[in-house]
């Protein structure tokens, strides 16, 4: 069988129509054909995935009743640590780093039945945007291989794209889950910051970092999102909210849904392609019986540098861990070297360049005489981009725009000059500043050779990430470009 | 303001990130993080008289009692350690008084 949605894998485990076992192997080909070409895993636990699954079948023979995703298998971005399975981050600092303890989203993935199969590969902490930063080399975007699958979660991206796993899960600080998702063709959904538990998450910049999932449905989406939400003692930020059925929220009705679009920040700088296949999916929603309003967003186009400014800060402090003391590599060291002296050169050989660049930029501005005009500033411009959200909100119940203002660019196109890099996170990165949840959906394809996918996100109020899914559900079920397979 | 940056500013930075890089990275970094905090100056344009910061977007409290829970054996805790002296339960470090 060929994989569809984790909802169809897990009726058809239930059902006696396959077993985990036989889908858990289907996965475990699957990914040794394709790894080699999209370096999508760092790592695969081969035996314990199928020790997992025979759990599972174990459990359907005895009659209990089974998880709402029993004998799903699983890609865990390798940012999350699995209790005994290496974890690295994709950095050289970590390279044999064995957790003691599983993060709270994979204690949840596994008592729901799921079979996790394996660790992603990701930029390195999750810094970037293509991908390229990862200490074991770029993935590869499945529908045409010269070409990112975007950063930072790309090996997730790619694994579900390329039909390995139904679902993965990625990290979202930047746009990191919703972007690569948008290259690879696939549904990337970051929740509300405090929506899903952050232990076990490797912290990048903690009041930006949200967990997510990857999935080639909505519906799989909402599925995964119920079973990850929710309050943990282990993170003091996840939210006591009480989380819904998000699968309920999927009544395939938006009449009278008011469909935001901030057609000034949208205006510039956008690829034909990606404003062509963004303007038809407005269309797509007039005709479902929504309604779309301007909204206007004035403080957008502060978004990267208030995020880049805030989220290295936040980078620097969190990466002081990195020491070579507790856990990871550690430079050799003579006699005469003092403590500090080891600190730095262990820090120097560990971590790759856009790591140093962020730790570089984010001490700079906490650091005296700069902490003032950068830091505090980016702080209350963040304040104002959160009102222009708040604002939005009162005339529309979700808001779209594109996820990527560009559609995926070649490997290297863009390494040397990190700026550029940057400024292509525009559409994603004022939804975390704001906290909002948002979820990229895939609407099209560049024309002509290789076809390249396209994305647009849909962002709904904090803690309404139903309304947000059942739009994007609509969305899905109106069009057929999730149907679609890479050549790989 | 304007930012300029020397060679030196990136050594005293890298100082206090504990970072040893080699000449190169101090070279590269002057240059780009130059770039970088030049395009983030348009900041300073936002007028931000009387708005308060946001650290954090979460409006919930997070207090709760203070009471101890189980955490990790100490054995578990420096079993990663490149260094452990795990018959005494510490990590082992180069000399801290230079």
């Amino acid at each position: 069988m060929t994989f569809t949605t984790a909802r169809e894998i897990r009726e058809a485990i239930a059902s006696g129509a396959t077993s985990a076992a036989d889908v858990c192997r289907e996965a475990l080909t699957r990914i040794d054909a394709t790894n080699s070409s999209l370096n999508a895993f760092n790592h695969v636990v081969a035996e314990r995935a199928l020790e997992q699954a025979m759990r599972v079948d174990r459990q359907r023979a005895s009659g209990a009743s089974l998880g709402p995703l029993a004998g799903v298998p699983v890609a865990v971005k390798d940012n999350m640590c699995v209790k005994g399975v290496r974890t690295t981050a994709s950095s050289k600092i970590l390279d044999a780093f064995i957790p003691p303890y599983d993060a709270t989203v994979v204690e949840r993935l596994e008592s729901a039945g799921a079979v996790i199969v394996g660790k992603t590969n990701c930029d390195e902490f999750a810094m970037g945007s293509s991908n390229e930063n990862s200490a074991y080399g770029p993935v590869r975007n499945p529908w045409a291989t010269d070409r990112t699958p975007g950063g930072s979660s790309g090996g997730s991206a790619a694994a579900v794209a390329a039909q390995c796993v139904p679902l993965a899960l990625g990290s979202d600080t930047g746009g990191s889950i919703r972007q690569p998702a948008s290259f690879c063709g696939v549904v990337g959904l970051k929740p509300t910051y405090g929506r899903v538990s952050r232990y076990g998450l490797l912290a990048f910049a903690s009041s930006l970092d949200q967990i997510g999932p990857f999935t080639r449905s909505v519906g799989d989406a909402a599925l995964a999102l119920t079973a990850l939400a929710g309050h943990d003692r282990m993170d003091s930020t996840s939210s006591s909210d009480a989380v819904p059925d998000f699968s309920a929220a999927l009544t395939g009705d938006i009449r009278g849904v008011r469909v935001g679009v901030p057609r000034a920040f949208v205006a510039d700088g956008v690829d034909d392609s990606v404003r062509r296949a963004f303007d038809a999916s407005l269309d797509v929603f007039r005709d479902a019986g929504a309604r779309l309003v301007d909204v206007d967003l004035p403080h957008a186009r502060y978004a990267i540098p208030v995020y880049y400014l805030i989220c290295t800060a936040e980078a620097s402090s969190n990466l002081a861990r990195y020491d070579g003391v507790k856990y990871g590599h550690r430079a050799a060291t003579s006699t005469d070297d003092t403590l500090t002296a080891m600190y730095s050169r262990t820090r120097d050989e560990g971590f790759g360049p856009e790591v140093k660049r962020r730790i570089m930029l984010g001490t700079y501005v906490l650091s005296h005489g700069y902490y003032d005009a950068f830091y505090l500033k980016a702080q209350q411009v963040r304040t104002l981009l959160r009102r222009d959200y708040e604002r939005a909100f009162e005339a529309a119940d979700v808001i779209v725009m594109p996820t990527s203002p560009i559609p995926p660019f070649r490997l290297g196109e863009k390494t040397d000059d990190p700026l550029q890099m940057y400024l292509a996170d525009i559409f994603t990165v004022s939804v975390n500043l704001a906290g909002l949840p948002g979820v990229s959906i895939p609407c099209g394809f560049t024309e002509g050779a290789p076809r390249l996918p396209i994305g647009f996100q849909v962002i709904g109020r904090m803690f309404d990430e139903a309304t947000m899914l059942r739009v994007a559900d609509v969305y899905e079920r109106t069009t057929e470009w999730w149907e679609g397979s890479p050549p790989i | 303001m304007s930012t300029t940056l020397s060679i030196e500013d990136v050594e005293r930075i890298a100082r206090l990130a504990n970072l040893e890089l080699t000449h190169e990275e101090k070279q590269l970094f002057t240059r780009q993080l130059a770039d970088i905090l030049a395009y983030a100056e348009q900041v300073q344009a936002v007028d931000t008289a009387g708005v308060e910061a946001t650290a954090h977007v979460n409006a919930h409290g997070v207090e709760r009692p203070d009471e101890p829970i189980p955490c990790l054996a100490v054995a578990d805790a420096v079993a990663n350690a490149p260094d452990p002296a795990p018959e005494a339960g510490l990590f082992r470090v180069p000399r801290v008084i230079g």
